[in-house]
């Protein structure tokens, strides 16, 4: 029985089996060498400081590191009940270290985002915690009457969780509170969402009005003969190849109060001298510059799907009693649908991605969710806020590209 | 490799004594006319003096790339030009070398260091070097008869027109309570009240729909000569500036300006430290300062330069003393920017800011 069915071996008397696996692993080695430099750089240069820097949005040890007595005794205590004295002589111990280590600035940061007013309070204690003695919350508080303020406490409380919902909760509007529920954020303090809102909209119109001028003109340079289409191609390149920094300045020089535009509305009679058009540094500034800058994200794969678009096919159509219409919205533009699908993605998801276009025309209510990243960013220094709103926006994009793939389908996608 | 290790030595020692001999340090500041007073009255006379080079850079303020070059291990700034609620955050942060003072020299009249300089302007991590302003300017070439006080900045009925203001509650919320009735003196208490914020605001409303935010120094200026604004906040200098070096019709109103410092700091693990400190100890005496100061009006932080403060470098006529944010008659209502209110409830001001800037 066990002679037959035997597994099978090579000449030399292994089994088959083994041997292919060996030839196979000998293949699969060299590919995987031949692709390992770039694996290696795209983990090294991109998913690692990806990963790390979103890791911040919920993992800040900071103040757990930096005050680690303080820490122990806060998460004993219930945030309704007063402070305790235990609480106070280990803010005090903690104190002491920190200022001699000259930490005590990176605690009293910490916390002061949680409660205004706790960064002077914390430097200032800093210096005479040396000195105080037992009972130590009188002694805080006779030093500074805001010790009293439970809310200061609070503020620690939430500075002192290491794994932080904090600033994801404020991405989205909301605060988390010392007892761990999470609450909305005061409506004069309200602003991501309604950014978020904003950039989707700015995206979308932008994606909308490339589309409608762009496909035109990719259709008129797909249908051109090859030497004029290829000097028209290049209207379309040169801007593409120009700074995005000169064109959106030169969009300010075209477009300012005192600007080309609204010199020739006033030479025209569209506008008076004393009452010029706002075409910059709002929402029109920005949707304008964008729709300009991203016009050839667009037009490129249109082009190129449009250019292997046969022409027969439009006039058999026509030949079998199709009108114009019926022909172009039956026949023609079904086949240009992976075009527009290509260049409309390309086009929104890097609009909702724009930064410095906004940051120069947009104004104030030219903004979107990417400026306020880089206030948190270069200004004020809250990377772990701008790591939660980058994640959020990240999911969000990942949700649509899903919602893409389901409703038009990935694969239905030809970029040329 | 015993010859190959011995090249590298000598190599190694090569550069070094090269490095000692002429050493090079990265100054950081703020670009345009001021930059160009610094390489004018430090860097060229030290360039000079030592044999050493400068490297000069440009950004526009903010502690952001010292915090991120601190954090990476990869300092390539030795000196960076700071405002002074930056200069107490990143010296409590920890960002910052300890500068200690007594390297800097005494006056020109002997009085020692400390006492020549003003109150407060040398910290433990940072040394001023000069006294600047945020005022509003106009351009009365538009406007004859132009506004006189801050009341007429937020008075959209008296002036119409868009106002240019810096993209930043800093120095605003000050001028609106100012332009609201509130005594210089107060300023500070009331906007540490929650309905003092609420009334700050409340006044920046009335321009909200007109105004043209700017964030670089060298903007408002532009954004006057373009016409795309009546009047803008702005640093005195750059005002200044353009009308002694480029002859454009402004003029500044003093009424209720901001004023703070400028400091030098040296982000920790500045590699090249020790150039640095003598860069520091140079450039911030008695000489320099009053050398800076005949190009750009901004006043010198030492009382031993007041004296030496002379006329516009290429104008002798243009006396520069009644420039200056300090002068007595642009002095009276001036505000000093509260350094510990802003590193204090600068988070939470910067959020509302926003939230009401982007409704």
């Amino acid at each position: 029985m066990t002679d037959t069915t035997g597994p099978l071996v090579a000449a030399d008397g292994t089994p088959l089996k083994r041997k292919l696996a060996q030839a196979m692993f000998r293949s699969r080695a060299r590919a995987f060498g031949l692709v390992f430099p770039l694996v290696a750089f795209v983990i090294a240069a991109f998913i690692i400081p990806i990963v790390a820097l979103l890791w911040q949005s919920v993992h800040d040890p900071r103040f757990a590191n930096l005050m680690p007595l303080t820490t122990i005794e806060l998460a004993k205590w219930d945030a309704v009940s007063p402070p305790t004295e235990a609480m106070a002589a280990a803010v005090v111990a903690d104190m002491i270290v920190a200022k001699k280590n000259k930490t005590i600035g990176r605690v009293a940061t910490r916390v002061n985002r949680e409660v205004s007013g706790a960064r002077s309070l914390f430097t200032k204690s800093g210096r005479s915690a040396a000195t105080l003695e037992a009972p130590f919350m009188e002694a805080l508080i006779a030093k500074d009457k805001k010790w009293e303020n439970i809310k200061i406490w609070e503020g620690m409380k939430i500075a002192s969780k290491v794994y932080n919902p904090g600033y994801l909760a404020s991405a989205l509007d909301m605060r988390y509170t010392a007892d761990g529920s999470i609450v909305r954020q005061e409506e004069d303090r309200r602003i991501h969402i309604m950014l978020f809102a904003r950039t989707m909209e700015i995206s979308l119109i932008v994606t909308i009005a490339c589309f409608v001028l762009g496909y035109p003109i990719a259709y008129l340079l797909s249908t051109l003969t090859t030497r004029t289409s290829n000097l028209l191609l290049i209207l379309v390149l040169l801007p593409f190849w120009t700074s995005l920094l000169v064109r959106t300045t030169a969009w300010i020089a075209m477009l300012q109060a005192q600007g080309v535009m609204n010199d020739l509305f006033v030479v025209f009679g569209i506008a008076t001298d004393t009452d010029r058009f706002s075409l910059i540094y709002n929402k029109t500034g920005t949707l304008i510059a964008m729709t300009h800058i991203l016009l050839p994200f667009m037009i490129l794969p249109l082009y190129s799907v449009m250019k292997t678009i046969p022409v027969s096919y439009v006039r058999a159509a026509k030949s079998m009693g199709a009108t114009n219409w019926t022909a172009f919205w039956r026949v023609y533009f079904p086949q240009s649908v992976p075009g527009i699908g290509a260049g409309a993605l390309l086009v929104f998801i890097l609009a909702i991605g724009y930064y410095i276009t906004p940051a120069l025309v947009g104004g104030q209510d030219g903004q979107m969710i990417s400026n306020i990243i880089d206030f948190h960013m270069r200004k004020s220094l809250n990377w772990n806020l701008a790591a939660a709103l980058g994640l959020v926006l990240l999911v969000f994009v990942m949700f649509l590209f899903w919602l893409y793939d389901r409703l038009v389908g990935i694969d239905n996608m030809k970029l040329g | 490799m015993i010859l190959k290790t011995l090249l590298t030595g000598v190599a190694a020692a090569a550069l070094l004594a090269g490095a000692a001999s002429a050493g090079s340090i990265t100054v950081v500041s703020w670009g345009g006319a001021y930059t160009k007073s610094q390489v004018e009255a430090y860097h060229k006379p030290w360039i000079a003096k030592t044999g050493n080079q400068v490297v000069s850079e440009d950004y526009n303020g903010g502690m952001a790339e010292v915090k991120s070059q601190v954090e990476a291990g990869n300092v390539t700034w030795d000196l960076v030009d700071v405002e002074m609620a930056d200069a107490v955050r990143g010296c409590d942060e920890g960002l910052l070398e300890e500068i200690d003072s007594s390297i800097l020299p005494a006056g020109a009249d002997g009085t020692p260091a400390m006492q020549d300089f003003i109150d407060g302007t040398v910290t433990d991590c940072a040394v001023a070097t000069i006294v600047w302003s945020t005022i509003f300017a106009y351009d009365n070439s538009v406007l004859a008869n132009g506004p006189t006080t801050i009341g007429d900045f937020f008075d959209l009925a008296k002036f119409p027109g868009k106002r240019g203001m810096r993209k930043n509650p800093k120095a605003n919320l000050e001028m609106a309570l100012a332009a609201d009735g509130v005594a210089a003196a107060d300023i500070y208490t009331v906007l540490g009240t929650p309905e003092g914020v609420d009334r700050a605001f409340a006044k920046l409303d009335t321009l909200k729909g007109s105004v043209v935010w700017w964030e670089a120094g060298a903007q408002p200026p532009q954004l006057l000569a373009d016409g795309e604004v009546v009047m803008t906040t702005a640093y005195n200098g750059r005002i200044f500036n353009a009308v002694a070096a480029e002859d454009k019709p402004f003029t500044i109103v003093w009424d209720a300006q901001n004023f703070d410092l400028d400091l030098w700091v040296i982000p920790k693990g500045a590699p090249n430290k020790d150039l640095a400190l003598d860069f520091v100890a140079f450039s911030t005496a008695t000489e320099q300062l009053a050398a800076q100061a005949s190009y750009i009006s901004y006043g010198p932080v030492r009382k031993s330069s007041a004296p030496l403060v002379g006329s516009f470098h290429n104008k002798p006529d243009l006396e520069m003393g009644p420039q200056m944010p300090t002068a007595p008659e642009n002095f009276a209502t001036a505000i000093q920017s509260d350094f510990v209110f802003w590193a204090d409830n600068q988070d939470e001001l910067n959020e509302r800011f926003n939230a009401w800037l982007a409704k």
